[in-house]
């Protein structure tokens, strides 16, 4: 076990929580609902237990918005799990945490270097801010079709050409389970001057197991949003923001009560407690156990025939400069069907949920809850799909990274009059609004960026195979809103 | 003293059994093992507190699962046992000469284990030397197999638990590869009376209707199952489980039973009408999701 300078087994709002529990406190404060009592249903459906603790803050349980009690000590006690300077707790998702990250390091008309494979919450927050995103377009594998990391070089000269950039964001790792060379990009922000943010929606692990990837705090990074609902087990909507020692916790806390909910909630809150402590005291050996389920689990998929499941071998030192071990991703198109129909398939065949399925690739997300015996039944059902399904692959498109081109700043686009047209007739014009595959949920367009032939090619295709496309006003996706008139370019609509 | 075993077959509904004498309890990696001697039932075995066996009433579930199916097949040489860790259906299938070789996949060595030692009525034919054990998941152990068994008996512990997958159609499916062209694989199916079990019951009907031409239900007394009424699969490549009987061949092994008779056998398949119908629901919908 790693050595931690706080006493780890303590869990402070878990037992404050306890505590007011045993106090038998009479409720004349919301939730409404009084420990459940006057919603007998939704009492019977999650439980007197749950809805017992749905409470508000109160002295003995502390305030998100201003902590000085026991959430505080929570935070003190994740930033000392994680290796952080602080911690925040985080109850609006990890979108909430990587809008923070932007919020707290860019403005209006600043610019942010960034990949172009972001979760869209990166995107929304250039939205709600202003900032102007520099794109660096990731190597794609060709036989995969997924976008890997960014090279060092590309990162170097997206610097080099926009020196008056604010920050630079990372992926680590990506919804794939690929890694940047997060400590060199680190190194090279900050001699320009610049902050280092990571997205590590993907990576709560990388701070416990061994042999992972390295985590953005010992990077050196200066934020880091981090899904603890993913890996880490806690419930969902619930995250961590971490920052560095160059950032001044009391602007980021600030930036963070802009938009987060003044009623925090201690059912979320509580599970981020009970998880820190959980990781800090087991997280090692559990990690290790999942990487020997996804590494079983490559062996047995691999033996299979047909299919790719995919790992270290990748690593070039570069655009993979590190893979993430637990991360199961399969490469199907040698069966002849695309990722999107073995994910149905598995779900509406053989009652298998798993992450995600795109054009060539399914990924089966193995986490702390995981046991061989579920497994088992994974790798079965893709033996099984292969030997019922299996077809020639020749009519298949692979999937190829569209670089964007950016015309105007997200916000100006999204703000901007805006009109609607059939989506065969937009080629050429800039999109006002996003175009995305849901899940991994990174954009195929975003405001303010041309609308190509092969954008609207790879629309079409995605569709067709069943890929749940979101974004648009128009949830059909049969029209597209663009930009009223394009002056720069001379182009009107 | 009064010393009572209890198990649940539904939240509302208790079954008990008085004890003598508790012979046996370990936690093995899967489940809570447990053995005990009863003055009606005689031994008793229970996975997490569910009735795996008595030895009262074994017989028939024994019996059932194995004989129905070996008098249909005309020549079974290989077989695939799963679960039956406490050895019942081995000591049954070794009474065929015929039969080459027996593999048994058990999950749990302890239930052997514990079986060898307290209910060496059913392990007696476990050291047979046409048997096998291998200590593994079933679906790791048969999905690269392609044609190899003639005869697959599941021998599993209820879907809820560790042998939820053996309920599953990717599980099916696999059996189905590793049977040769004339291949069936029974089941033990639950039991249709309490709707919770009636559910499981229909969904893995479903998913094995969808896998196999032919695939039937039969049924049998066994007074310490939920509702003392139970279920099995008969899902085949090929033969048919009544038309294709050959009581004549049967008969002529002069094998003796307590349950078994090739009557029953014929009458095991006719069902009630509660039933039909719950069968026909879903080979309906079945068929129409295929057609899709």
């Amino acid at each position: 076990m790693k050595e931690y300078k706080l006493n780890q087994n303590r869990a402070p709002i878990y037992e404050a929580l306890q505590t007011f529990r045993n106090m038998r406190v009479v409720p004349f404060d919301v939730p409404g609902h009084k420990h459940g009592r006057g919603n007998p249903e939704l009492m019977e459906f999650l439980g007197q237990k749950c809805v017992g603790v749905d409470v508000n803050s109160m002295k003995p349980l502390d305030n998100l918005c201003h902590p000085v009690s026991v959430i505080r000590e929570a935070e003190e006690l994740i930033a000392d799990a994680f290796g952080a300077a602080y911690a925040f707790l985080m109850v609006g998702g990890t979108t909430s945490s990587v809008q923070s990250m932007v919020l707290s390091t860019c403005k209006r008309g600043d610019k942010i270097i960034l990949p172009r494979n972001v979760h869209r919450s990166v995107i929304n927050a250039l939205v709600l801010c202003g900032a102007i995103p520099v794109y660096v377009n990731p190597e794609v594998d060709r036989r995969l079709g997924i976008a890997l990391g960014m090279q060092r070089e590309q990162v170097e000269q997206a610097i080099r050409e926009n020196p008056d950039a604010k920050a630079v964001l990372v992926n680590n790792p990506t919804y794939y389970g690929i890694c940047s060379d997060l400590r060199a990009i680190v190194k090279m922000a900050h001699d320009a001057g610049m902050y280092c943010l990571a997205d590590e929606a993907h990576g709560t692990h990388f701070y416990f197991g061994k042999g992972m990837p390295v985590s953005a705090m010992e990077a050196g990074a200066d934020m880091a949003a981090v899904s603890m609902h993913k890996s880490g087990g806690s419930l969902t909507q619930s995250s961590l923001l971490l920052i560095g020692p160059n950032m001044n916790a009391g602007h980021v806390r600030q930036i963070i009560n802009l938009t987060q909910t003044t009623s925090g909630s201690y059912l979320l809150m509580s599970s981020l407690d009970i998880s820190r402590r959980n990781l800090a005291l087991r997280g090692q050996e559990v990690f290790t156990g999942v990487v020997q389920m996804a590494e079983y689990a490559r062996e047995e998929i691999n033996a299979i025939g047909g299919y790719d499941a995919f790992g270290r071998e990748l690593i070039n030192g570069n655009s993979i400069y590190d893979f993430d071990p637990t991360k199961l991703s399969v490469h199907t198109r040698d069966i002849g069907l695309a990722g999107i129909e073995v994910y149905d398939l598995l779900r509406d065949e053989y009652d298998i949920q798993i992450e995600f399925g795109d054009i060539g690739n399914i990924l089966a997300y193995l986490s702390i809850g995981d046991r061989a015996q579920e497994l088992e039944r994974l790798v079965s059902a893709l033996a099984e799909i292969r030997r019922r399904y299996q077809r020639d692959c020749s009519g298949l498109l692979s999937q190829e990274y569209i670089a964007p081109e950016v015309v105007k700043s997200p916000q100006e686009a999204f703000y901007a009059s805006k009109k609607s047209l059939p989506i065969e007739q937009t080629i050429g014009l800039v999109c006002s609004e996003f175009v995305m595959c849901y899940p991994p949920g990174i954009p195929i367009l975003a405001p303010g960026e041309r609308i190509t032939e092969e954008i609207l090619a790879y629309i079409e295709y995605a569709r067709e195979k069943g890929c749940s496309m979101t974004g648009p006003e128009d949830a059909e996706i049969r029209n597209l809103n663009v930009l009223k008139e394009e002056t720069k370019n001379g182009i009107m609509v | 003293m009064e010393l009572w075993f209890s198990e649940f077959h539904t939240p509302d509904v208790k079954h008990s059994i008085r004890m003598k004498k508790h012979l046996y309890s370990k936690k093995s990696d899967f489940w809570q093992i447990d053995i005990f001697d009863t003055p009606e039932f005689g031994k008793v075995l229970a996975l997490d507190g569910n009735v795996m066996l008595t030895e009262r009433d074994e017989f028939i579930y024994d019996e059932m699962i194995t004989h129905v199916p070996m008098s249909v097949h005309p020549y079974v040489k290989d077989v695939l046992v799963i679960g039956a860790g406490d050895g019942g259906v081995v000591r049954e299938l070794a009474r065929y000469d015929s039969i080459e070789k027996i593999d048994l996949v058990e999950m749990d060595p302890q239930v052997l284990e514990a079986c060898r030692t307290f209910l060496p009525e059913n392990a007696c034919r476990l050291d047979d030397e046409r048997v096998h054990i291998f200590y593994d998941n079933a679906l790791r152990f048969i999905r690269r197999s392609t044609g190899r068994y003639d005869l697959i008996i599941v021998d599993s512990t209820d879907p809820f638990g560790p042998s939820e997958g053996y309920f599953t159609k990717e599980f099916y499916g696999i059996c189905y590869n590793a049977l040769r062209e004339d291949g069936i694989m029974v089941n033990q199916q639950g039991s249709p009376f309490y709707q919770h079990d009636a559910l499981e019951m229909q969904r893995s009907h479903k998913k094995i209707a969808s896998t196999f031409p032919i695939s039937r239900v039969y049924q049998a007394h066994i007074p310490t199952y939920a509702a003392g009424y139970w279920l099995f699969g008969f899902a085949s490549k090929k033969y048919h489980p009544i038309d294709d009987m050959d009581t004549t061949r049967w008969k002529e092994l002069g094998l003796v039973t307590q349950y078994y008779t090739p009557k029953l056998h014929i009458g095991a398949f006719y069902l009630p009408a509660f039933l039909e119908r719950m069968l026909e629901e879903v080979e309906e919908n079945g068929k129409e999701k295929e057609e899709c």
